[in-house]
């Protein structure tokens, strides 16, 4: 239902009040609300839709605005409080879609804001923030350790007063992972973001960091969100032809075929991203032996079409598997199987 | 068709079966549930409440399931599903009812941005509402509850909604919710007021829920302007007191209560500045609830500057 709508919002004002009851849930529950009134008012159809719908999508649309103006307030605290620090700091995700205008900043909910900086400066980056009123979000010494040791990030920290999130990257996949971008690479091939002190990452890398994020780092648990911003990145960047080449070029280069297979592949399937046939082609040889692809088409499946009321045993299965993978992809197995042993241990205490 | 209407049998049926269609002001929840408790308390609390006569869609959709698990050692305990999501963990059945409310209370305060949304009891009379916002244990809702019960309309005990356009109350007239003491207190300034399923051990101790008025209920329509912003204090052996607030006061006051303040941004900082320049503001002290209705009454009803001559505690 979600997907029909995001493939055909033309129709979006056909659909029937029944209709509206499943998919604003569903689209509630996707993180995609805000999306589907974005869509609407664009084709100047909200006007039409059944009136019981319009409190639902007015609401939607005010919080994704007040997140939108949290981010930009964000990026303006994070640059006051990295006045005078010498070292490139690259916006990701969110905060450079904002910032940079975007398409798949409309309707984008989440109010983290997540930077790369060199590994050389995390340490100081680390103390400005914190002595500007953010702290390390309570985490118990395993996590602390675990973030630190082994993560590609900082522990996530957290504004005082304010509330919101800063994630500090200094590589965007877990160094300690099957894959390995190298972050100077991309730390050299970024932006500079017009009037500001920041820089963004550079058209194909922002891509390749969307797609390493969802199909390698990620569990896909807001997988069609993750789609949709796939996708409006490869319509926006892919009108100038010179971007595909540059993209196969960079996925190479940046040790990021195989997830960039995934995010060609599903974003053309159920999104119907326009991608040329010539790139599919080329994206082929990054595809995995013929079993795993089965079972990660049949899982992603099973996660990308659920909406929130199938409960089904398929579905848990399923994204036991995505969750299990993600871990695999994200470290070896000798750390792996104590870590989830871990985890799995304390879960009872977390659930009640 | 109102849910007193329905035999005890319907309600059931249509509880286990497609799910009562609640009419609850601007809001329809789909409620589907086989617990007995939540039946028990929509009868009691919900019967003046209309049931949506298109059931092709609910605002939100409600499900709460009895479970048994080995985790827990066999006992039952109810899980909470709200459109597909969880908003919380697994429920002990004795505390199911007020956790019902509190679920629609999170539909709300969630997701309903169309609205200002404050954290406050309001009532009104003649034509005219009080807001009541204030932290939990100033005795907001016991107060609400007494004047309910003495000619005032509920508006609201828990959420306020505010319409961002016109700045009039929203009603809503769900059940006003007790806590410990306050439920035998108006028992007795109130006997005839109904009660629903008492939810013992809560983080907040015991919970039970008043049945609104049937007038309120009827009445859910009528959007009310605000003409007073009160904030009340329940301090033991007090007689009634009363100080204006200043402007600036009033407007952190309400802010603060708000519930998404902050979310609405620009079109929230109008809404309440606005909202403050048009009502009176006052600090209201009391322990005694007749002589708590008495100002309120004298509020509306008298010409007389309360500020200036507080009225005597019996």
């Amino acid at each position: 239902m979600l997907k029909r709508a995001l493939i055909a919002p033309d129709r979006l004002d056909a659909l029937q009040l029944h209709e509206w009851d499943r998919l604003l849930p569903e689209a509630r529950a996707a993180g995609l609300l805000a999306r589907i009134d974005v869509l609407l008012n664009e084709r100047g159809m909200f006007d039409g839709i059944p009136d019981p719908v319009k409190p639902h999508l007015i609401a939607a649309r005010r919080i994704a605005d007040n997140e939108r103006c949290a981010i930009r307030w964000e990026v303006n605290r994070i640059a006051h409080a990295l006045v005078g620090v010498d070292t490139p700091v690259v916006l990701l995700k969110g905060a450079a879609y904002i910032l940079c205008g975007l398409p798949n900043a409309r309707g984008r909910i989440s109010s983290d804001v997540d930077i790369l900086v060199p590994k050389a400066s995390i340490e100081q980056v680390e103390k400005r923030l914190l002595d500007h009123g953010w702290q390390h979000i309570k985490l118990d010494e395993y996590d602390q350790y675990f973030y630190r040791q082994w993560s590609h990030e900082l522990p996530p920290l957290q504004h005082r007063d304010r509330g919101t999130v800063v994630d500090v990257h200094h590589t965007i996949l877990p160094p300690i992972g099957r894959l390995h971008p190298d972050p100077e690479k991309l730390l050299e091939a970024s932006v500079p973001l017009k009037g500001t002190k920041f820089n963004v990452l550079a058209p194909p890398d922002m891509v390749l960091h969307s797609a390493a994020h969802a199909f390698q780092d990620g569990d896909l648990t807001r997988g069609l969100r993750d789609l949709v911003d796939i996708d409006d990145l490869l319509r926006h960047l892919g009108e100038k032809k010179i971007f595909w080449d540059e993209l196969v070029a960079r996925a190479e280069e940046l040790d990021l075929c195989r997830p960039l297979y995934y995010a060609l592949r599903y974003s053309q399937f159920y999104l119907e991203t326009p991608i040329a046939q010539n790139i599919l082609e080329v994206s082929k040889a990054w595809r995995p032996a013929r079993t795993v692809s089965f079972v990660m088409d049949a899982t992603v499946d099973n996660v990308i079409t659920a909406g929130p009321w199938r409960k089904d045993l398929c579905l848990k299965l399923s994204q036991e598997l995505l969750y299990i993978r993600a871990h695999w992809l994200r470290m070896p197995p000798y750390l792996l199987i104590p870590h989830l042993i871990r985890k799995a241990l304390r879960k009872p205490h977390d659930g009640a | 068709m109102k849910i007193s209407q329905l035999t005890l049998v319907q309600l059931l049926e249509s509880l286990v079966g497609p799910g009562l269609f609640l009419s609850a002001g601007p809001f329809i929840f789909q409620i589907r549930t086989k617990v007995p408790q939540i039946a028990e308390g929509l009868r009691l609390l919900y019967g003046d409440f209309r049931i949506a006569s298109c059931q092709d869609f609910a605002d939100f959709h409600i499900r709460f399931e009895e479970r048994r698990s080995w985790r827990r050692g066999f006992r039952p305990y109810a899980s909470v599903e709200v459109d597909g999501d969880r908003p919380s963990g697994p429920v002990p059945l004795e505390q199911v009812y007020a956790v019902f409310e509190g679920c629609l209370n999170w539909c709300i305060f969630t997701q309903a941005y169309q609205y200002l949304i404050i954290h406050a009891a309001a009532i009104e009379r003649g034509g005219r509402a009080a807001l009541l916002p204030a932290p939990p244990g100033s005795g907001k809702s016991t107060l609400c509850a007494a004047l309910v019960n003495r000619g005032w309309r509920l508006l609201t005990d828990e959420l306020t909604l505010i319409a961002t356009d016109s700045r009039t109350i929203v009603p809503l007239a769900r059940p006003v919710s007790l806590k410990n003491e306050s439920i035998d207190v108006i028992k007795n300034f109130a006997p005839k007021a109904v009660f629903g399923p008492v939810s013992p051990n809560t983080i907040k101790g015991t919970i039970a829920h008043m049945r609104p008025p049937a007038e309120s209920v009827a009445r859910l329509d009528e959007y009310c302007p605000i003409a007073w912003m009160i904030l009340p204090t329940f301090r033991s052996g007090a007689t009634v007191s009363v100080g204006e607030i200043s402007k600036g006061e009033a407007f952190m006051r309400v802010a603060e209560s708000a519930v998404n303040y902050m979310a609405l941004g620009e079109l929230g900082f109008e809404l309440v500045s606005t909202l403050i320049d048009e009502v009176s503001c006052y600090r209201f002290e009391y322990s005694d609830l007749n002589g708590a209705v008495r100002w309120f009454d004298d509020l509306v009803f008298g010409d007389k500057s309360i500020v200036a001559q507080p009225s005597e505690s019996d």
